[in-house]
């Protein structure tokens, strides 16, 4: 608690009232912190960008979100007709509804992008593991958002996908198919589901992902950015204490951020004025059409931002289960032979791998999908303890490193592609191939991550004026 | 009653007993009042109720043909096999997953739908069209021989446009598809030979 400060009868009239306020609220104190003494390394590249930019579509998400409901009616009678209102009849509903839409497929492209940065310099590494926690979290309310949000124009794709993924619950055995029943509130999903839907994406997970990134920006502000080299800058300080690698946030990265965010809306305006659909990736044909419980289209697919996962989720068949099972039995045998530990831990670790093969081989295939999908997801969050490498960023990791988190990448974007399809034996096969990448890049990264030679971290960030 | 902290602190131990013990009563009342909210999450009684019977007239219905009609919000397939259709079944007994429906023999087909074409006349399959694995609502590929997504010696069945399971004209899923199940049969009886009540089969 502060004392409280009595100012100079001369001062001004705005010094005055800055003052008032003070001795009432920290604003003074809040905006120091977090922004003109917020001191953030000065070698930040083109990477550190997009946090302000998820910011700045959520805002855009959240304002034309608002003015969108004034006009939608969450009915499944009427909310295919009021959608098509907002495009046609509500003057400028059409920019209003094409700015939301574009900025769902805006936010993940951004979100993507910010993680990948992390990825590359080890942002999730220690102390900054709850950043990256909090982060993965708002990761998995944006696409519980994204979902349910998708189901409310209430066309073939929302209405079908909406039933995929509700059915995906009842593969989890026993509980299953009582938990769909409760997700969708009727057999099939319909004007229940389409309500509920309605309300948890306008109120229920936006408080949630407000909460987080709350949440994910003290967190950071507590422990100070990462940045291209993976050095603390607040091991080298001044006289006063200020690291002397960090300048403040305002108003150095403000402005540069305003360039950021004027190149991005640039992008973003030629999107919503040009191409809203994006050739059916950011709006599906088929959700033009409206939503026919009898009529299943012939190809669905997510929206692009899901394909990846759902890649995941197809790849699971009954004959990659026992590609799986020859893992899980590789594992085993690889932890009860080399492992240095206990024989306690060794008998546990055998133990468990006897009951998850056991499992693998009584739950149907459809289930294993599903833990795919979901594990594809789960697995980000457990990031910070999978990375043993001895250096933070990608920059004094062994070159192969490099050329290893390029196939990953690689792999993402064909996963991705695939997901868009349908299925043909070929293709699924590229898929299961491209499964077991995405699941042994993070699951044997205890091990690769140290392999190699790591080249010497400098004590200083390396920064060149300009 | 006071005990003494590390610190020196003193802390008194009954007050303590009873704010766990208040705590506790709290967190058990707390739970309590989720029991409305995730209740209301439940299908509603005006949902519940729409599960009734309905009657379906197979008067039109040629052979080869399929029709739909809705029973809980769900299509139910009505298909009427040729001859020919019907001889081609028992060939593709190796191909299919479950060719006897023994899997889950309650839950896929009523006892009197447990047999070589799953139905209680063999001309008129009565199915619902969902998909065992996820939902969709497999399409109709009646044409026989090869095509687009399917085997070259494809007998006439249904394509799951989703994730390419594919069902024959029985409705049982063929082997290493991501369905796990055969089509369910529902429960159903003829009210006259042209008369097909779908959802009961109690009450004449």
């Amino acid at each position: 608690m502060a004392e409280f400060h009595e100012i100079s009868p001369n001062a001004s009239a705005g010094a005055k009232t800055l003052n008032w306020i003070d001795n009432r609220f920290p604003l003074s104190a809040l905006f120091k912190a977090h922004m003109s003494e917020y001191y953030a390394p000065k070698n930040f590249n083109v990477w550190y960008v997009f946090g302000v930019l998820s910011l700045l579509v959520l805002v855009i998400q959240i304002v034309t979100g608002i003015f969108l409901v004034m006009h939608y009616k969450p009915d499944a009678a009427l909310a295919f007709g009021s959608v098509e209102y907002i495009m046609r009849d509500v003057p400028w509903g059409w920019m209003i509804r094409y700015m939301h839409s574009t900025g769902a497929s805006a936010f993940f492209a951004v979100v993507y992008l910010h993680m990948f940065r992390g990825l590359m310099y080890g942002s999730y590494r220690k102390p900054r593991e709850l950043v990256w926690l909090f982060g993965c979290g708002i990761f998995l309310a944006l696409m519980a958002e994204a979902f349910m949000g998708y189901l409310l124009p209430w066309g073939q794709m929302s209405y079908w996908g909406a039933q995929v993924i509700v059915n995906l619950f009842s593969a989890i055995p026993f509980i299953g198919p009582d938990l769909a029943l409760l997700i969708r509130g009727d057999f099939v999903v319909g004007d229940a589901t389409l309500n509920r839907f309605f309300s948890f994406h306008v109120i229920a997970v936006p408080l949630v992902l407000l909460g987080l990134v709350v949440a994910h920006i003290i967190a950071l502000h507590e422990v100070g950015s990462n940045n291209p080299d993976g050095v603390e800058i607040k091991a080298t300080k001044d006289a006063k204490g200020l690291p002397l690698d960090g300048i403040p946030f305002h108003p150095y990265y403000s402005v540069h951020d305003i360039f950021a965010v004027s190149v991005f809306l640039f992008v973003f305006t030629a999107i919503v004025f040009f191409a809203p659909e994006m050739g059916g990736y950011f709006l599906e044909y088929n959700n033009f059409i409206p939503a026919d419980p009898f009529q299943t289209p012939l190809h669905i697919a997510p929206v692009w931002y899901f394909t990846p996962f759902y890649s995941l989720l197809r790849a699971v068949t009954t004959e990659l289960m026992y590609v799986l099972m020859a893992c899980v039995v590789l594992a085993a045998v690889v932890a009860l032979l080399k492992g240095r530990m206990p024989a306690l831990f060794k008998a546990i670790i055998g133990g468990g791998a006897v009951v998850v093969l056991a499992m693998m081989l009584s739950i149907d295939a459809k289930f294993w999908g599903v833990v795919a999908m979901g594990g594809g997801v789960v697995i980000l969050f457990f990031l910070p303890w999978l990375d043993n490498s001895p250096v933070k960023s990608i920059r004094y990791r062994p070159s192969w490193h490099k050329y290893f988190y390029a196939v990953f990448v690689v792999d993402f974007f064909i996963l991705g592609y695939l997901g868009t399809l349908p299925p043909t034996p070929l293709f699924s096969r590229i898929a299961q191939v491209g499964t077991l990448f995405y699941f042994g890049f993070f699951l044997l990264m205890p091990w690769w991550s140290r392999i190699g030679t790591f080249k010497p971290v400098p004590g200083r960030v390396t920064y060149t004026a300009h | 009653m006071s005990e003494s902290l590390v610190d020196g602190a003193t802390f008194d131990a009954s007050k303590r007993t009873w704010l766990i013990a208040s705590g506790c009563a709290g967190a058990v009342g707390g739970a309590a009042a989720l029991v409305p909210f995730v209740s209301s999450f439940q299908p509603s009684e005006k949902a519940r109720a729409a599960g009734a019977a309905v009657e379906a007239d197979i008067s039109a219905l040629k052979p080869g043909e399929k029709m739909v009609v809705e029973w809980r919000g769900k299509p139910v397939w009505i298909v009427r096999r040729t001859p020919e259709q019907l001889a081609a079944l028992p060939k593709l007994d190796s191909q299919l997953a479950d060719p006897a429906s023994t899997r889950k023999p309650e839950e896929q087909a009523p006892a009197y739908a447990r047999n070589a074409t799953r139905s209680i006349k063999p001309e008129y399959l009565i199915t619902v069209g969902i998909c065992t694995h996820l939902g969709c609502s497999p399409s109709d590929k009646f044409q026989k021989g090869a095509q687009p997504s399917l085997p070259d010696d494809w007998e006439g069945g249904f394509l799951c446009p989703c994730h390419g399971s594919t069902f024959d004209l029985a409705g049982r899923v063929f082997k290493n598809k991501p369905a796990p199940d055969n089509l369910e049969v529902p429960p159903h009886m003829y009210l006259s030979d042209t008369k097909l009540l779908i959802g009961d089969d109690k009450h004449a």
